[in-house]
């Protein structure tokens, strides 16, 4: 084997080549491959937190849904209830309604008939005093037998 | 692709396995195993850079995608051997794997091919061309990756445990008695220099066998093509794997200067 100045050279060129190494080509590359892969776990991280999110915002989403349904129901069902509880008080109110007029129907053929009694009553006076007169062929005292005519009248 | 008929085998393979050099004894350099070394080097400098410039924590190019990948890879193996705080592991570990990979894939380039190209380019003698282009089977290019790691371990094993702990480890064990102390220690050294010296070892042998099964194939003729092709798919599994097991290994040992009995 030939041992020479080669090797101090190369021993030389071996110093030199791994200091610039260290320098100026290692730490760019590597922290740049660290950079990229804190990078890359904090997406997946980002991205497993985002699918959690979505899941709990479903879940709400469907329990919102829910309530939403059943407030639905239940606004339906007073309004039914109260539809019924109009339709009731209408019913009701008419039939006051008829109960009143027919009420007061009754009321005024009764005061259309007394009146008409009275009336009749006046006339069949009338009548038998002109009657009585014209039997007696005298006139009577109105006054003086005002009491028997109106006994005469009540008798009606 | 034998390179010339005057050449027998045996003069075609030691020439192939000869480095372009220049000076003589200790102070020769091998220009194309440093040179290709430091190129090669410089690539991967700079395809890391350009992304480390511009990189974005967004949506990642296709060359950030790839370049993150083989740093995500280094910091991975790091991590998992590795459970100090020390900001040079994994990037020297990152330095090791591209440049050791990228060193190794040079096995791949053709033996024949670069001697041709710079014969046809400069027009020289191609027995005059020296040019051994895969960096890791030339042992003084592991050694300096070795020795690199080695200074580190020794390094990282005083700033933790201190002088006297790296002394007390290396004498109080493996045997706890006082006059076993010389021995613990010559077990221990044994120990300590083995490590940058079988990840050297391990590199250049697997290349250097590698580099040798290339050109003997080279030398038989017409039927080497689909060898070469087999022996290229197989280097598929050993370049990348050579690569990983220097890098790995350079953690354990670091990672073992950091702990404390």
């Amino acid at each position: 084997m030939d041992i020479n100045m080669t090797l101090i050279g190369q021993l030389i060129a071996f110093v030199v080549f791994v200091i610039f190494c260290m320098k100026y080509v290692w730490p760019p590359i590597i922290g740049a491959i660290e950079e990229r892969q804190a990078t890359i776990a904090d997406g997946l991280a980002a991205s497993d937190r985002a699918a959690k999110d979505l899941e709990l915002a479903q879940e709400k989403a469907t329990a919102q849904l829910k309530e939403a349904k059943l407030e639905a129901a239940s606004i339906v069902d007073a309004a039914k209830k109260h539809e019924a509880k109009i339709v009731e008080e209408a019913a009701g109110k008419a039939q006051a309604e008829k109960e009143r007029i027919l009420a007061a129907g009754h009321a005024e053929i009764e005061t259309e008939r007394n009146r008409a009694k009275e009336e009749l009553r006046a006339h069949v006076a009338v009548l038998a005093v002109a009657g009585a007169e014209k039997i007696l062929e005298r006139s009577i005292d109105a006054a003086a037998h005002s009491d028997i005519l109106d006994k005469l009248v009540a008798e009606l | 692709m034998s390179s010339g008929a005057e050449l027998t085998s045996q003069e075609y393979i030691v020439h192939h396995l000869a480095n372009l050099k220049v000076g003589e004894g200790f102070m020769a350099v091998h220009l194309d195993s440093l040179g290709w070394s430091i190129f090669l080097g410089l690539v991967f400098l700079l395809i890391f850079r350009s992304v480390a410039k511009k990189a974005t924590t967004g949506v990642p190019g296709k060359l950030q995608c790839a370049v993150e990948m083989v740093v995500g890879f280094v910091d991975e193996s790091v991590k998992s051997t590795f459970h100090g705080k020390n900001p040079l592991i994994a990037p020297l570990s990152l330095t090791i794997f591209v440049w050791v990979l990228l060193m190794n894939a040079m096995d791949w380039v053709p033996v024949d091919l670069l001697p041709h190209l710079i014969h046809w380019t400069t027009g020289m003698e191609l027995g005059d061309i020296y040019m051994k282009p895969v960096p890791t089977a030339d042992p003084n290019i592991t050694f300096g990756l070795a020795l690199g790691v080695f200074i580190l371990i020794i390094y990282y094993s005083i700033k933790v445990k201190g002088v006297g702990g790296f002394i007390k480890e290396l004498t109080t064990q493996p045997f706890g008695h006082w006059s076993l102390y010389p021995v613990n220690f010559l077990l221990e050294t044994v120990t300590m220099l083995a490590r940058p010296l079988s990840l050297a070892l391990r590199l250049f042998g697997n290349l250097y066998a590698g580099e040798l099964i290339f050109l003997l194939i080279a030398t038989i003729g017409l039927f080497q093509l689909p060898i070469h092709f087999l022996w290229a798919a197989f280097h598929l599994l050993v370049i990348p794997l050579q690569a990983f097991i220097f890098m790995m290994l350079t953690i354990v040992y670091l990672s073992l200067a950091h702990e404390d009995h």
